[in-house]
């Protein structure tokens, strides 16, 4: 039985106490991430909060949603995805202040 | 040993798929979807982060928003991937009763969610931002709106994943059809991840 769990979590990925421990993390995080909105950051305010933000989209995307694990074709798709997007809004974001200046 | 003879069955469906890239067609589907969502929600987000400033009438982002309500939101969704995984991990184990179990906790509290959110939307309405209020009001509707609108048909999916476990009528490999579910529930989480900091967090 413990060999057949064994098994099976090098195969899919984690342990359900391995999820457990990233959703903590998550937790965590997130109770950082909102008080931010409490304690003065300084000029740390807005990086920690763009770094954490990242950190959990980066651990949702690769362990939860398997990218880690899985086959790197699965994150070429969606990495090109949210890379394209990024590419496509930071450029329009970017043009329309550089009219309004 | 029936029960062993099942899960190997799944494995050797899951890891030799008969494909040209021998990977599952349906999961690749997916992903290619969810590539594609990132650039509808780009588009909205970042159509948010050009507007928000923009308030011609009634409140300010920073005079409406609840944090702590928000907070607690964004936690429920969170920990709505958590059951979301544990519930793939079950069907893959082969173990319809605790799947069922996980994916009906997901539901409920992806229902918590929507409900949290048309809570929040009627407060606002009563203090005054309307969708057609301002250019702020507009696209933080119409952002936060269609992720409601995500999470309430993920909702639908995972009762239906329920649903169509209980009858037994997944022909195929069910492990395969629950993952293909939570990979969608996880995006919806990972896009909260991003509106609950650029919209709420981050002040305009």
């Amino acid at each position: 039985m413990s060999t057949s769990t064994e098994q099976h979590e090098q195969e899919h990925g984690m342990s359900d106490a391995g999820y457990i421990k990233i959703a903590l993390i998550l937790a965590a995080i997130t109770a950082l991430e909102v008080s931010t909105y409490y304690v003065d950051f300084g000029p740390l305010f807005m990086p920690s909060l763009m770094i954490m933000m990242v950190v959990k989209f980066v651990m949702v995307v690769s362990y939860f949603m398997h990218l880690k694990f899985d086959s790197r074709i699965f994150s070429f798709m969606f990495y090109t995805g949210l890379g394209l997007a990024l590419f496509v809004y930071i450029t329009a974001l970017a043009t329309f202040k550089f009219f309004i200046s | 040993m029936a029960e062993t003879a099942t899960h190997t069955a799944d494995h050797a469906s899951e890891h030799g798929h008969e494909t040209s890239t021998g990977l599952s067609n349906n999961k690749l589907a997916m992903w290619l979807f969810l590539g594609s969502e990132c650039l509808l929600f780009g588009g909205l987000i970042s159509t948010y982060m050009l507007y928000r400033g923009r308030v011609s009438d009634g409140p300010h982002p920073m005079a409406i928003f609840d944090i702590p309500f928000t907070s607690v939101s964004s936690f429920v969704l969170l920990m709505s991937s958590l059951t979301m995984v544990l519930a793939v991990t079950a069907a893959q184990r082969g173990d319809d009763s605790r799947t069922n179990l996980w994916l009906t906790i997901t539901a409920v509290l992806g229902a918590t969610f929507v409900g949290g959110q048309v809570y929040e939307f009627t407060a606002f309405i009563r203090e005054g931002l309307g969708f057609s209020t301002s250019l702020f009001g507009s696209s933080f509707y119409t952002l936060t709106g269609f992720h409601g609108i995500h999470v309430s048909v993920g909702v639908l999916m995972l009762l239906s994943t329920v649903g169509i476990i209980r009858k037994n009528k997944i022909t195929g490999n069910k492990a395969e059809v629950v993952e293909i579910v939570g990979l969608y529930w996880h995006f919806v989480d990972v896009v909260w991840i991003i509106i609950f900091t650029l919209v709420y967090l981050i002040p305009s």
